[in-house]
């Protein structure tokens, strides 16, 4: 009961951080943090992860450190400067010459 | 020697066979929404002109769906709980909750859906910026809804065999499982689609 109370208010904490008059990275950071806060507390306490062996751990561990990896390996390619639309290739593409 | 014996003692293999099967089962599974949720970022990330989520979609209505996923949790646990003292009748009532929880949020999702819809909001185009704000919206909580649809057969499957006495604590533990997983990746969902 104690974790269903403890989700209960960081679920509305988290609503409420996204109308609190901060910089859109705070927010941002914030509820990284209470999202990871209350995924940790399913994991650990409604599907038994604290009291199992440590191999269920590991295997639950597994997809996190691929995807935040996978994130990292996306990012230099999501560099909004770097991304190219049709009418950016187009401008910098040079005039066809006529000889 | 018996092998067989041995396998079962390794220090490796945790006490049931189905319980591992299927936490392997959610690290996959996890992976095909962290890769969802990867490419969700990227594409955010690299857009001009991303709409603020929460001035086009509705928080409180998913808030309040978030409130009933983790309800549906807590009657799962106490079904559970239930089964392990023996209480049949409990057992079910509680399984009863959770399958309830389970077809409010899929109702919620699917009048919320029809409303977005209705604004102009598709796969391909929305009113508010870039069109892979609505791309990425119906297949993450898209994909997300059919976890929960597929939830609420197996608690359904499940709470059959438990009124005909068939099944005892292990297989409501492994449906469990699958449920408080769903439950956590609507939480993810939620953070990142909705409020981020």
């Amino acid at each position: 009961m104690g974790v269903f109370l403890a989700l209960f208010i960081l679920t509305v904490v988290e609503v409420a951080v996204v109308f609190m008059p901060l910089s859109r990275l705070v927010i941002g950071g914030m509820l990284v943090m209470l999202a990871f806060t209350k995924a940790i507390l399913v994991a650990a306490y409604f599907m038994h992860l604290k009291f199992e062996k440590r191999t269920l751990a590991i295997i639950a561990a597994t997809p996190i450190v691929l995807c935040v990896g996978l994130m990292f390996a996306l990012l230099p390619d999501s560099d909004p400067a770097k991304v190219k639309t049709p009418a950016a290739a187009a401008s910098q593409a040079q005039p066809p010459e006529h000889p | 020697m018996n092998d067989e014996a041995e396998a079962y003692e390794t220090p490796l293999t945790p006490e049931s066979w189905g319980k591992l099967g299927m936490w392997v089962f959610l690290a996959a599974d996890a992976m095909s929404f962290g890769g969802l949720l990867a490419g969700y970022g990227a594409l955010r990330f690299s857009s001009h002109n991303w709409p603020v989520p929460k001035d086009a979609l509705g928080i409180q209505l998913t808030a309040f769906m978030t409130f009933l996923l983790i309800c549906s949790s807590v009657t799962m646990v106490k079904a559970l709980s239930a089964v392990k003292r023996g209480d049949r009748k409990w057992a079910a009532i509680h399984l009863l909750g959770t399958i309830a929880g389970g077809l409010s949020f899929l109702g919620l999702q699917a009048y919320e859906w029809t409303h977005l819809i209705h604004e102009g909001m598709t796969i391909t185009g929305n009113p508010w910026g870039s069109s892979l704000f609505g791309t990425t919206f119906f297949i993450l909580t898209g994909f997300h809804g059919m976890h929960v649809t597929g939830g609420v057969v197996y608690l359904s499957v499940i709470l059959i065999q438990i009124l005909r006495g068939k099944i005892g604590y292990n297989p409501v533990e492994i449906v469990g499982l699958y449920w408080h997983f769903v439950d956590l990746i609507w939480i993810l969902v939620f953070t990142f689609v909705y409020l981020l």
